[in-house]
């Protein structure tokens, strides 16, 4: 039924429309991109919703749409059973925001500890003498820690977790990753603009976010302490950095978690967003149309995102995908 | 007419095809409606088999100890209803103290001031009964959070020095950052309000004149007529009025969502954060799956359920009670 449907709608003239669903961490992205190519192809119309990861995946899994975008990758068992195909699209950075009005324009400078004992609830004050000690330049007073956090389930929180997870043992017992973990402290936001708001509303405050976020809403963000020991800012130079680490060679059904990467001017958090298609759709002509649209937002899409500030593939691994996937 | 009356009915009189014409509208009439009656109770029935349904999952898992089991831990997949019921119940509770007292005062005003104010102020409370509730969740999260942050809280923990009564500074909390149940709380309190206030107005213009002016006739201060006649003639109404608040405010959504805090834990004071159930399957339902779906769909079960639970006892108490009130049956 659903399918005639379908075959009518594509015969009815050239028109096509590509349905997709899932990841709000790309989405300012993936938004300009479908305005941009419905203007330049106008008989392929593409329909992004940002659901959020774990709807992407299910949606796509229910065979809903046709495209599912998550931050949050399946590994290549999990594409086989459900017949899915995985691919990078970008790379973005996952940031934490603080509202600190001592700062002044002085940047706050947190390590491995302090980040997970805030987000554990073992520092409960802005002047505790661990972080103190990290930013002698800085008079901080004794200002309540109000811990923000996404209250939906969330990519951008797999990646945050998924983080903490790698740099505290504590962290790791105790609440684990996932795309929503029962957090020991901390109040909830909507989504990353629910986040962003009430970290600016509330004194004293931190947060997780998509690095775009942050910077729509003028908010303050921490330096922090990589793998390396190189305290380094938050920026799309740094996220790349960290993009730079990564090992796709290896990457199984590309299968690949960019945080606490190795290199020296890597930003921590960097978190890579996935679109999941079907491995083989029984509408050919849709399936094209799906490929040819990715083939332009992997290169001539590229300006745009960087534009947003995420960090667009390097240009070995779009050929990479281009030979695997879209071909 | 008076052939048909008397039965000498002839087919081919005209006054007796219009009569079968109508019976015929007449039943097709009462079929359509009770068919759409009888959705109604469908509906009803569906709803409580769906829910029932989807979260068998959960009530596998978990058993019965799911209603009063606190944990929430999507990583290992065990979850409790309690954090999400209590916060229901609390937000409910705080709605309605702030509510109720307030909306009966001023419909009673509303009732017999001067009628060109009376209307002013009365149409202004069917318009706000009207602003949809993500506006007052919009207004809560900018306007109102930021307010009990800065001036609200502190003046009752700080200046009133309320924290430091022993019994009463353990029921408010120390720690504040503007959203958890107090907010939620005033919030709802609001919203419900204009339901509440604009059926009590109504149902004091009802009470008839007479009574009114013969209660006055025999000297009774404008207090006791209030009490013994108004109050009395119209208390169906008005509980009704309070229960359609209730309802309003165990299900409502958004506004609670931008203003709770969002933690799935206890509360232990009235400024803590916390959930409500409606808060809880808002932001998790979008991206469950498994497990988590059948909870959420068990925590709906549960929602629907009190909800019919206060009808049901609203009716029950109503009806109980009628003799009480000198209602006639």
């Amino acid at each position: 039924m659903a399918l005639s449907i379908v075959a009518a709608m594509s015969a009815y003239g050239a028109n096509i429309t590509l349905n997709g669903a899932g990841a709000s961490f790309p989405a300012p992205v993936y938004q300009v991109w479908t305005y941009a190519y419905t203007q330049i192809t106008p008989d392929v119309k593409v329909n992004y919703q940002s659901l959020g990861s774990g709807a992407g995946i299910n949606q796509i899994k229910a065979g809903t749409i046709d495209f599912g975008g998550t931050d949050n990758p399946l590994t290549l068992e999990e594409q086989d059973e459900a017949n899915l195909v995985q691919f990078p699209m970008l790379t973005g950075g996952v940031v934490l925001i603080v509202n600190l009005p001592e700062l002044k324009n002085k940047e706050l400078k947190l390590d491995q500890k302090t980040l997970s004992d805030i987000f554990l609830g073992n520092i409960k004050v802005w002047n505790d003498p661990s972080i103190a000690a990290l930013n002698p330049e800085v008079k901080l007073s004794n200002t309540k820690i109000t811990v923000v956090r996404r209250s939906d389930s969330s990519g951008t929180t797999f990646i945050f977790t998924d983080y903490l997870s790698k740099i505290s043992p504590e962290w790791k017992e105790k609440v684990g990753t996932g795309a929503s973990v029962a957090w020991p402290v901390g109040i909830g936001g909507q989504k990353n603009p629910g986040v962003c708001n009430n970290v600016s509303k509330i004194r004293g405050s931190i947060g997780y976010t998509e690095y775009t976020y942050a910077v729509e809403a003028k908010l303050k963000c921490v330096t922090l302490k990589n793998k390396a020991g190189k305290f380094v800012a938050p920026t799309p130079k740094t996220f790349s950095a960290s993009a730079a680490d990564a090992d796709w060679e290896n990457a199984k059904g590309y299968y690949m978690v960019l945080t606490d990467t190795e290199g020296e001017n890597s930003w921590p958090i960097t978190g890579i967003t996935y679109i999941l298609i079907k491995k083989d759709a029984p509408d050919k002509e849709k399936q094209q149309a799906l490929y040819k649209y990715f083939n332009w937002c992997l290169t001539s899409g590229a300006n745009s995102a960087s534009k947003l500030n995420y960090v667009p593939l390097p240009m070995n691994l779009v050929e990479k995908v281009q030979n695997d996937v879209l071909k | 007419m008076s052939i048909i009356a008397e039965g000498a009915c002839f087919r081919t009189h005209p006054l007796c095809v219009r009569e079968k014409a109508m019976f015929a509208t007449d039943n097709i009439f009462k079929t359509i409606c009770l068919i759409c009656a009888g959705l109604i109770g469908l509906l009803m029935i569906g709803f409580f088999v769906q829910l029932a349904f989807s979260s068998v999952g959960a009530w596998k898992e978990f058993g019965l100890a799911f209603l009063w089991s606190s944990e929430w831990d999507p990583v290992s997949e065990k979850f409790g209803a309690l954090p999400s019921i209590v916060g229901t119940l609390l937000t409910t509770t705080i709605a309605l103290v702030i509510a109720l007292p307030l909306s009966f005062v001023s419909a009673f005003y509303l009732v017999d001031l001067p009628v060109a104010i009376g209307k002013i102020l009365s149409q202004a409370l069917d318009l706000l009964a009207t602003i949809p509730s993500i506006i007052y969740g919009m207004w809560g999260l900018f306007i109102l959070a930021p307010i009990m942050q800065n001036y609200v809280q502190p003046f009752m923990v700080d200046t009133l020095r309320l924290g430091d009564i022993p019994i009463i500074g353990r029921f408010l909390g120390e720690d504040y950052n503007g959203f958890g149940f107090f907010t939620a709380g005033l919030i709802l309190s609001l919203m419900i309000l204009p339901y509440i206030c604009a059926i009590m107005r109504d149902i004091f213009a009802m009470t008839p004149p007479m009574l009114r002016e013969s209660a006055y006739g025999v000297g009774c201060t404008k207090w006791e007529t209030t009490k013994d006649i108004v109050v009395r003639y119209g208390i169906r109404g008005l509980l009704g009025g309070v229960f359609i608040g209730l309802g309003r405010a165990l299900g409502e959504t958004m506004a609670v969502l931008f203003v709770i805090g969002n933690m799935t834990q206890l509360p232990s004071a009235l400024f803590d954060s916390g959930t409500t159930i409606a808060a809880t399957l808002a932001n998790n339902f979008p991206e469950a799956a498994g497990v988590q779906q059948s909870v959420l769909f068990a925590l709906g079960l549960i929602l629907l359920t009190m909800s019919f639970g206060i009808q049901v006892f609203a009716q029950w108490y109503l009806n109980t009670t009628s003799a009480k009130r000198g209602e006639e049956r």
